[in-house]
């Protein structure tokens, strides 16, 4: 198994756990009484499970798994996987720190986090796509 | 890779860009504010990611891999007519949560979704079986 397709499933896994107790977190918060910035946990719930999980566990996977792309060029361009495991995460720490944070402190710091988030994940989402796609053809 | 696979995978990654696309806008508006009719598009970005990335990634590799008869994989029309019915009924249930005056539209989406799965359902459980079979 590819270092980076190691690295990758080992981050998904992470995030997994860390979405799972977000979930947790946001399910006690009205039992127990607890800080009404958990609330902010929802949409950071929702996407450490669905894009540093799910999404990040396919991108690993297709990356070793996928047909060849040449003999010479397997598993097409390294650079772009590392760009990708790069910003996809930054891009959901940011998230993570950013959508809580802005509900106790006001602040344009905040929305500016979590505009460097969107244009990190969105960046890293197509470069996956731009390295995939000529590994998916017709034998 | 066959070929039905072969669209459905491809097809996966368009709607990764476009779901991630619109994700990105929808973010971005949240932290810097630029329109509030970008709300609108909430829908079409959960119906791209969760149905047109995830599930038709699934399917794709799905048909690909899963255990053949002989050769063969049966009743591949039927895949066909999923990834048909699949497709349009995205773009219903998206356009429909879009123009948010028109609830019929996301319902026929849906009916066309859950037709698409039905009949995948139908193509793919015959061939979940112990190797030998």
């Amino acid at each position: 198994m590819p270092f980076i397709t190691r690295l990758f499933i080992k981050t998904a896994l992470f995030c997994l756990v860390v979405a799972l107790l977000c979930g947790l977190l946001i399910g006690l918060q009205p039992l127990l009484d607890m800080p009404l910035w958990l609330v902010g946990l929802t949409p950071v719930y929702f996407h450490l499970f669905m894009v540093g999980w799910v999404t990040q566990i396919i991108v690993g996977v297709a990356y070793w798994m996928f047909p060849k792309q040449s003999k010479a060029n397997p598993r097409g361009s390294d650079t772009l996987a590392w760009i990708t495991y790069v910003l996809l995460n930054s891009g959901l720490l940011l998230r993570t720190i950013a959508e809580p944070a802005r509900i106790v402190q006001t602040g344009q710091l905040w929305g500016w986090l979590l505009a460097a988030s969107a244009l990190l994940q969105w960046v890293g989402g197509l470069a996956f796509v731009a390295n995939t796609w000529p590994r998916i053809k017709e034998r | 890779m066959p070929r039905l696979s072969v669209w459905f995978i491809r097809t996966a990654l368009l709607y990764l860009a476009c779901g991630f696309s619109l994700g990105g806008l929808l973010l971005w508006n949240k932290g810097l504010p630029i329109h509030p009719d970008i709300w609108r598009l909430l829908p079409a970005h959960m119906e791209f990611l969760l149905l047109g990335w995830t599930l038709q990634l699934v399917i794709g590799v799905a048909y690909w891999i899963l255990p053949r008869f002989r050769s063969e994989r049966s009743k591949s029309e039927l895949v066909w007519l999923t990834f048909g019915l699949l497709n349009v009924g995205i773009w219903f249930v998206a356009i429909g949560g879009f123009m948010r005056a028109l609830p019929l539209v996301q319902l026929t989406g849906r009916l066309l979704e859950t037709a698409a799965i039905v009949a995948f359902v139908i193509h793919a459980w015959l061939r979940v079986k112990p190797a030998g079979q």
